[in-house]
């Protein structure tokens, strides 16, 4: 199999369990966890072209780091929103969580 | 493909399943950091040392552990069943559809890729940390820049967003003393 297909696959793999967890689960927190999961799956995308794609220069490598950061950012951010939802309505089911007026 | 490549897909995927699927939110925090470790490794595997560190610095170390606290602090509700028949029985073929589509996808497309393959040189070039600094400090200096303000933005976010309740509840209280 060629190398880059194999690391294709698997990331498509990552990133549909990252999916699913985001459509089936309630809870916000897991949800954070599967958009992680995507970026992730995103980010080995990006080194895989970077190593077996047809352009040499290190933009991949750099695009991931920034990814990271940014991941970094989203899941700090969304975490604080997280607790804050609980904080006001007693529970991070996104379910229940359905009002944008308290 | 080395066997060592597919040890760790096969890590990454059950260990990504199992974060995904798991009923304890801090066993599936636990297995999310799990991932996270498989997908440095692939990094490594993918002659990425750098980004390999980076991954377990900033995921393993510090997105994994906020997630461990923040499940720590909103545990206190917790809701016997969560995900209903009917969840499952969308997302399930759902995120099928979605992974065969992207591998179909993969595999049907025709890359360039021995053009990289007979020259390893000019990619592994790049993996030196001396080369990264370089680029980041001339060609990639104003994303560098706006990385930064995004991150300090984001940490007086999470501050600020943690905050307000005690602030209205403070101003609620001075309120009622005049």
């Amino acid at each position: 199999m060629n190398p880059l297909h194999a690391y294709l696959a698997v990331s498509a793999i990552l990133f549909a369990i990252g999916f699913g967890g985001v459509i089936a689960r309630r809870n916000a927190i897991v949800v954070l966890m599967g958009i992680e999961l995507m970026l992730n799956a995103a980010n080995l995308n990006f080194v895989a072209f970077w190593k077996y794609g047809p352009v040499t220069q290190p933009d991949g490598y750099i695009f991931v780091l920034f990814s990271i950061a940014i991941a970094a950012a989203e899941s700090a951010v969304g975490l604080a929103l997280v607790i804050l939802i609980y904080r006001h309505f007693k529970t991070t089911n996104l379910d229940q969580t359905n009002r944008l007026q308290g | 493909m080395p066997s060592s490549f597919y040890i760790l897909a096969l890590f990454t995927i059950v260990s990504a399943f199992c974060a995904m699927s798991l009923r304890n939110l801090i066993h599936c925090a636990l297995c999310l950091a799990l991932t996270f470790l498989g997908v440095a490794g692939l990094f490594l595997h993918l002659n990425a040392p750098f980004l390999a560190f980076a991954q377990i610095l900033v995921y393993v170390g510090a997105v994994a552990i906020l997630i461990v606290f923040a499940i720590l602090l909103t545990r206190g509700t917790e809701q016997p069943r969560e995900r209903t028949a009917t969840q499952l029985l969308f997302s399930v073929p759902l995120s099928i559809v979605v992974a065969a589509i992207l591998i179909n996808a993969a595999f049907s497309t025709r890359f360039a890729a021995p053009a990289v393959i007979s020259n390893p040189p000019a990619a592994t070039a790049a993996t030196s940390v001396r080369d990264l600094g370089i680029a980041l400090m001339t060609t990639h200096v104003i994303p560098l820049e706006a990385i930064g303000l995004l991150l300090t933005v984001a940490l007086l976010g999470a501050v600020v967003l943690a905050l307000p309740e005690r602030k209205a509840q403070a101003e609620g209280e001075g309120s009622d003393r005049r």
